[in-house]
């Protein structure tokens, strides 16, 4: 039976999001004064209505939808059958059961954006939170209520520094940052004639960005340097230099941020002379979800507050002198501003924002410094580990919870741990021609020494 | 009047048992902030022991990289946490709890098993490098969602990458200007009405276009006449919304879309109102070049209190080159992720779309199939209708034209007793029902903008018209209850100028 004879056999008249009755409908369309549904839209020419009919699979009842999707989540077995050191860009952490049960809350869900602030204190004082948490982690004065994801969120970074520097046009990126960074900053860009975007190559050796080539870059028309913190391969880059060399320029220093757990462990962005501090929030209590929806972040200095894209929370005071809190600053948005906005940003991530805020209430801040420590720890041993089987790290620079291994065939290693149940890695020759037998390995507080154990014997096996 | 006697507002709390019980319950607590509720060694966590002898991870990352401990970070146990945002929860209004009426929005019910199926351990936990090969289930229900968005919109290719509506936008207009390049006809100008969002000029202004205001029509929709003397051979594309923003179908939309391709240009189609639209028209048919779809709002994800949503974008053949990379395509191995696509945009995002949306817009699709979505569109219809029809008396429609979806009213309260619409928006919270879009479309002074969908009962929008039918009998007695509002929240009105005036926008450590 083909899948579509399957379903017409199968096939409902669904009711159940749909509370009118025929009766009811009868009685509304007497009130409005006409016969059928269809006099309604009757108004709509006809050439129009006469071709809109869906030609999809009839409705289905909740359990069998649940089978279908359950069948095909069934078809991932890369999700939830192998032990996995994949990283890269989304992080695997475990998430503590009581942040899907606050963001499940169908008091947060489904409500919308705070518009009434009397009827959406809990989503305002959340997200008021959230922007205080990455103030904190990120060592700026200043957090917005959330960005679509990282990639986005370091391209509005660069809108922005073209904001408050509009005569310069050389954008520096890292190449060291993210491969879906550069390409988002690129896309955002395009129609920015004046801008020229500059990618900096990485030292062969360490894995940190190039200080030759920046300085080299660094000239009277750059705008910012991006620079990844920790970076695509794990590296630590030395964030400080980067943003001198920037300053002295009098350009502006933007950091990216993938796998924020490393703020709680490597001096803040804001710390080392950073500007505007971006990233993903996705390792604080989201799931992986095939890459979305996580949750951009951005923080910069105050001094640079009227500039900022996105929404703002502030905190205020009601009629009575209770404290309260809105949405503040809306005079940069394009709600109000339209075509001179700061962005074209409506929609945001609020629920991952709210995630995020729980997520880290929970562990507070020595309880993520420790499990970023253990990050570190485990990744050590894995380099550890993979070095004693032959196996050498690529790149020497300073690492967080991700590193570069030498391997003779990333195809061949990935297979053969693949054959253990191990995902072994993100292959990097696609995107790193320079680093063509490169295999990116991230562990995590996820990871056991046995998953290790499988993953030295299978580079044993290649190499 | 049916439901009507289950409306009982108060004039204040003290003065009405319901509102007073009301305030010793939970709405009316005062929440700390969470670093207010810290106490120093607590910890919501347990980490288990090490499994294997390491180096402190200091030493192993260098000491003078490391940063000191976060101190103002807070310090909260498991239930204390719990507490802290289940008390704030109980602040919202939410959809699942009440009537939710915000025009343009499409606040309608958001299925429970949506939620249940994107936790499912196949979606949920896939990481987004997993090879392809592993990942069939997601590429396939991709693949499915893509062709069902195709079917409802008669559009030829979709593209979910897009987070939102308003990236859908500018990804839909870097799309158009990337196929003007290719024609090496380079354009510069996109046509909006002033009824659009806010988004669509700025997206047009982000993807380097100079935006030109075509002014509504005496009647309240584009006239073909008036966007025929806007067109030039600089024009890129002309964007709306169908229906408008005053919930009125754009009834020579085919018209206009013929002319502005005569002369080169592009119809881009915001697809906010696609609520309207399934089963009723097709963008596809209407001469639409590209369609965004708020998956947030037609296809029923919950709205999050700002997201996330996701906002594909359908396009005509001749745009699909230069779409966003990857695009899903499926050959004898099955369905695979390809980059290798020289004319496309590139990428706005990481890897390939909100896909934790696309999962619960997938089941919602599924759900009803096409049956069924199309009737979702015309019982949004009838209960606009309905609603219009029964406030008429003292919030009159905006125009005359027929309304679809949803209906822009105004009121004559403010030049009668000085009463503004957020006066009354302010007073329904009171009721227990969330406020219409207001002050929105622009172009219609005090608008009331109210989208019931299809999703309310007959009963709940009675209660609805009988709480505005009191509110304007209050307003006419005694505007300062309507001025002062709202009363029986946990809060009083919450002054946003002072936000504004004197930025407060984290917590610091007193």
């Amino acid at each position: 039976m083909s899948g579509e004879e399957h379903w017409n056999k199968i096939k409902i008249k669904p009711m159940r999001f749909l509370p009118q009755t025929d009766n009811e409908i009868a009685e509304m369309l007497a009130a409005v004064g006409a016969a059928s549904i269809d006099d309604l839209i009757a108004h709509v020419p006809a050439q129009l209505r006469e071709s809109a009919a869906i030609k999809l699979p009839a409705g289905l009842s909740e359990a069998q939808v649940a089978a279908e999707l359950q069948a095909l989540a069934k078809r991932n077995s890369g999700a939830d059958r192998f032990r996995s050191f994949l990283g890269g860009g989304y992080y695997r952490h475990y998430i503590p059961a009581a942040v899907r049960a606050i963001t499940a809350r169908a008091e947060f869900a489904t409500s919308y954006t705070p518009y009434q602030p009397e009827a959406s204190q809990g989503t305002l004082q959340a997200i008021f939170e959230f922007q205080t948490l990455i103030a904190q982690l990120t060592g700026l004065d200043v957090a917005n209520a959330s960005m679509y994801d990282g990639a986005s969120a370091a391209a509005e970074a660069v809108l922005m520094a073209h904001r408050i520097s509009p005569r310069r046009g050389v954008v520096a990126l890292a190449r060291g940052l993210w491969p879906d960074y550069r390409l988002a900053i690129r896309t955002y860009l395009s129609a920015f004639p004046d801008v020229e975007i500059r990618e900096i190559p990485f030292d062969g050796n360490q894995g940190s960005v190039s200080i030759d080539a920046l300085r080299a870059a660094a000239g009277e028309k750059l705008l910012c340097i991006v620079t990844g913190y920790p970076n695509m391969f794990g590296i630590v880059e030395p964030l400080e230099t980067i943003s001198t060399l920037a300053h002295q320029a009098g350009a502006l220093s933007i950091s990216a941020t993938a796998e924020p757990l490393a703020l709680a462990m490597l001096k803040s962005p804001g710390e080392l002379g950073v500007d505007i501090a971006v990233g993903e929030a996705q390792s604080f209590g989201l799931p992986l979800q095939f890459g979305g929806p996580g949750a951009g972040f951005f923080a910069a200095r105050t001094a640079h507050l009227r500039q900022m894209p996105g929404r703002l929370v502030g905190e205020t005071r009601d009629r009575e002198g209770r404290r309260a809190f809105c949405l503040t600053l809306a005079t940069r948005e394009q709600h109000i501003r339209r075509e001179r906005a700061t962005s074209n940003i409506c929609t945001n991530h609020s629920l991952c924002a709210l995630a995020a805020a729980v997520y880290l209430s929970m562990f507070g801040g020595r309880g993520l410094r420790e499990l970023a420590e253990r990050n570190v720890e485990i990744a050590h041993y894995t380099a550890d580990r993979l070095a004693s089987a032959g196996i050498q790290r690529r790149l020497s620079g300073p690492f967080f919870n991700e590193f570069v291994a030498a391997v003779g065939s990333p195809a061949n290693a990935i297979q053969a741990a693949e054959r253990r149940g191990v995902l072994a890695g993100v292959p990097l020759g696609r995107d790193y021609p320079e680093l063509g037998n490169g295999l990116l390995i991230c562990a995590t507080e996820m990871n056991q020494p046995a998953d290790i154990d499988l993953l030295c014997d299978a580079m044993r096996e290649v190499a | 009047m049916a439901g009507a006697g289950k409306i009982r507002p108060a004039q204040t709390a003290s003065e009405t048992p319901e509102l007073a019980a009301a305030a010793a319950s939970n709405t009316r607590w005062a929440v700390p902030l969470i670093f207010e509720e810290s106490v120093a060694g607590r910890s919501g966590v347990d980490l288990p022991r090490r499994q294997f002898e390491s180096r402190p991870a200091i030493d192993l990352i260098g000491a003078d990289l490391c940063r000191g401990a976060l101190e103002d970070f807070p310090q909260a146990s498991e239930p204390q946490v719990m507490r802290h945002f289940l008390r704030l929860s109980q602040l919202n209004f939410a959809q699942a709890l009440q009537f939710y009426p915000l025009g343009s929005c499409t606040m309608k019910y958001n299925p429970v098993l949506n939620d249940e199926c994107a936790q499912l351990p196949g979606f949920a936990a896939l990481h987004p490098h997993t090879p392809a090969h592993l990942a069939q289930g997601a590429l396939e229900l991709m693949a499915k969602l893509e062709q069902a968005l195709a079917e409802i919109s008669g559009m030829d290719a979709i593209s979910l990458h897009p987070a939102a509506g308003a990236q859908g936008e500018l990804s839909g207009l870097l799309i158009i200007r990337a196929c003007h390049m290719k024609r090496g006809q380079p354009r510069h100008k996109v046509i909006i009405p002033d009824t659009a969002h806010g988004t669509n000029p700025a997206s047009s202004a982000l993807a380097g276009f100079h935006v030109v205001v075509a002014k509504s029509g005496d009647r309240g929709y584009l006239e073909a006449s008036q966007i025929a003397r806007l067109v030039d051979d600089d024009t890129a594309a002309l964007m709306v919304t169908n229906p408008s923003t005053l919930g009125i179908f754009e009834p020579e939309i085919r018209e206009i879309a013929n002319l502005l391709h005569e002369r080169g240009a592009m119809l881009y189609l915001d697809g906010a109102n696609m609520n309207a639209l399934m089963g009723v028209a097709k963008p596809g048919d209407m001469g639409a070049d590209v369609v965004q779809f708020n998956l947030h709002k037609t296809f029923s994800t919950p709205h999050g209190g700002g997201g996330p949503g996701a906002g594909p974008i359908g396009v005509k053949r001749h745009l699909e080159p230069f779409l966003a990379t990857p695009r899903i395509v499926r050959d004898s191995d099955g369905y695979r992720l390809d980059s290798d696509r020289p004319d496309s945009i590139g990428k706005l995002r990481s890897f390939y779309g909100n896909f934790g949306m696309l999962v619960r817009a997938y089941t919602y699709i599924l759900a009803l199939g096409g049956d069924g979505l199309e009737q979702v569109s015309r019982r949004a219809i009838l209960c606009a209708n309905y609603i219009r029809e029964r406030l008429r008396d003292h919030f009159p429609n905006a125009t005359d034209q027929p309304v679809m979806h949803e209906c822009v009213l105004t009121h004559d309260l403010e030049k009668k007793k000085g009463v503004s619409t957020l006066d009354i928006a302010k007073r329904l919270l009171d009721f227990g029902i969330h406020p219409p879009t207001i002050y929105f479309p622009l172009v219609v002074h005090g608008a009331l903008m109210i989208e019931p969908t299809e999703t309310e009962s007959r009963q709940t929008l009675d209660d609805f018209v009988a709480a505005m039918e009191r509110i304007y009998g209050e307003a006419m007695e005694n505007p300062e209850l309507l001025k002062q509002a709202p009363h029986a929240l946990a809060l009083r009105r919450v002054d946003e100028a002072l936000a504004a005036r004197r930025p407060l926008l984290r917590w610091t450590k007193p």
